[in-house]
């Protein structure tokens, strides 16, 4: 392999891999304040970018994407409002399902308000054939707005939950909920905040990676199987874990298309979820006594 | 008007009438103790007036409010801050972590402020570091501040659970056995810790177990037998009631 082409799919692993780390952060987040998964974590990202093309004829560019992820953010807090908030003593089992029904009414509202086409939001800066030349590698530049836009949004959320008042809150409700009741936190609010937080995260980077991967109804599946790898990957509720496994997942699949055909690079995360399920439930990164440990 | 109103309360488990028919009040700056045997009923109580249980009938009134069957979360917004026999602290936060936690209450700031880190949200993140910096440092062991409070000492967290409880700015502290598990060395510094949160202005509200802790810094004792209050008085008198030494040393 010439280094050229290393770099090439080194940048194309680290794309797809921050876009991973984010949904999986969606995850952690859900799971951290509520101990559910929440399977409907990938429509969040189609939502995100299907509105903003629609609202692109109305609306320029970073304003349509605004309001996109606003009203994804607002879709977010109605799901958890209309189906877990009111549960009395849910259990966890009932509430996944409850996600996983979430997430195929969002895929059939979607096929009906948008239909089947594969859509897309215009590159941010040139077009399909604009590149900058790194290390001799050709790189679109909205490559580097998606992992530029993933990047910040990590850093924004580790000092939104480390150093502010209701970020703390958050971290408290996960970390010990009783506690967190006693110091007046009402944690059904955090719990909706946690969807409000993980709806909108998920909502930018389908804008931001929408030029590149195309967005259509469907596409929340495979981004969730992804995204749910990653975070098994990292340590389910770890976010520090979450961005090195799904920069892992983005290289490895990357650089998978040099040894085995193209179709094979979904089979290769499913492989590698189902190994690390097998053997290592509680993620490379943590132990299993860290594991318990819930750190956003 | 008194603080803290109990009036006939009532809980039962099944037949078992675990708080029956108990009246009481608290006075603003007073602290109060519960005391009694074993299943006497003193943290059912306590769970009643925190809002952890619902009464099956009476009235706790709390600064003038009917508070009996409200969510807990909402009984500590209002003010009345509790403690736990086992101590609760948030795993993974450090000791002055846990106290900012506390402090909540008194932040403006918004979701979506803190989220895009607004500069008032610093701010107020100073003002509530030194705050509980502060509160550390009353309960004498700001030295800890950055230590994960998890692994400190037991009559460590104690104070930290202390400290937090104070950041609420309560008017009413409820402190259930706050001297469980604690030596003797420790008791007498938690004595020290509860006088100094009176000098505050803070009224207290506690169930405890050992006497000479009870008797050193209480102005008034309830005593609770089987459900029923059977005594309430200045802790000398307490000391003489011969219903109290019956129960508490047999016929």
């Amino acid at each position: 392999m010439t280094a050229e082409l290393f770099v090439q799919y080194l940048f194309a692993g680290i794309t797809y891999g921050s876009i991973y780390a984010i949904v999986a952060i969606g995850f952690n987040i859900i799971y951290n304040t509520t101990g559910i998964i929440n399977f409907a974590q990938g429509e969040f990202v189609m939502l995100g970018g299907m509105i903003a093309i629609s609202l692109l004829p109305l609306l320029p560019l970073p304003l349509a994407i605004g309001v996109a992820v606003a009203v994804t953010m607002l879709i977010g807090a109605l799901m958890e409002m209309i189906f877990i908030r009111w549960l009395k003593n849910p259990s966890v089992l009932r509430m996944i399902i409850i996600t996983i029904g979430i997430s195929i009414l969002t895929r059939e509202a979607a096929i009906h308000i948008w239909g089947e086409n594969i859509r897309a939001l215009p590159y941010f800066v040139g077009n399909e054939i604009s590149t900058i030349s790194i290390l001799g590698a050709r790189i679109s530049p909205q490559v580097l707005w998606v992992v530029g836009v993933c990047g910040v949004m990590v850093v924004f959320l580790h000092l939104f939950f480390q150093a502010t008042s209701v970020g703390r809150e958050m971290r408290a409700c996960a970390a010990n909920r009783m506690a967190a009741i006693l110091c007046g936190i009402n944690p059904r609010n955090m719990v909706t905040l946690s969807f409000v937080l993980s709806a909108g995260m998920g909502a930018l980077a389908g804008c931001v990676m929408s030029p590149i991967t195309y967005s259509q109804y469907d596409m929340g599946t495979g981004l969730a199987i992804k995204g749910f790898t990653v975070a098994i990957l990292g340590g389910l509720g770890n976010s520090g874990g979450a961005v090195a496994a799904g920069l892992l997942l983005g290289a490895i699949e990357a650089f998978s298309v040099s040894v085995v055909p193209l179709a094979f690079k979904d089979a290769i995360s499913i492989a590698i979820l189902l190994l690390i399920l097998f053997v290592r439930p509680h993620g490379i990164f943590g132990s299993a006594e860290a594991a318990r440990l819930k750190t956003f | 008007m008194a603080l803290l109103e109990i009036e006939n309360l009532h809980r039962r488990f099944g037949g078992l009438h675990a708080v029956n028919n108990v009246c009481f009040s608290v006075q603003t700056g007073q602290i109060k103790a519960v005391i009694g045997p074993n299943g006497a009923g003193k943290t059912t109580l306590f769970n009643l007036v925190a809002g952890a249980l619902a009464p099956s009938s009476g009235i706790v009134r709390f600064q003038g409010q009917e508070i009996q069957g409200k969510r807990p979360c909402y009984i500590a917004a209002s003010g009345l801050a509790r403690t736990y026999q086992n101590i609760k602290m948030f795993a993974g936060m450090t000791a002055l972590e846990n106290v900012m936690v506390g402090c909540h209450l008194q932040g403006q700031s918004g979701f979506l402020s803190s989220m895009l880190h607004a500069p008032w949200t610093w701010d107020e993140e100073r003002r509530i570091r030194k705050k509980s910096m502060e509160l550390l440092e009353l309960l004498e062991i700001a030295e800890y501040a950055q230590t994960e409070a998890t692994s400190l000492a037991f009559g460590q967290q104690r104070a930290v659970e202390l400290a937090r409880a104070l950041a609420m700015q309560p008017a009413l502290l409820l402190l259930d056995e706050p001297a469980a598990g604690l030596n003797i060395y420790e008791t007498a510094e938690v004595a020290r810790l509860i006088s100094k949160i009176r000098a505050m202005g803070i009224t207290v509200l506690l169930v405890e177990h050992d006497m000479s802790l009870v008797m050193d810094i209480s102005d008034e004792i309830v005593v609770l037998c089987f459900g029923e209050k059977i005594a309430e008085d200045v802790p000398q008198a307490i000391q003489q009631n011969p219903d109290v030494i019956r129960i508490y040393l047999g016929e």
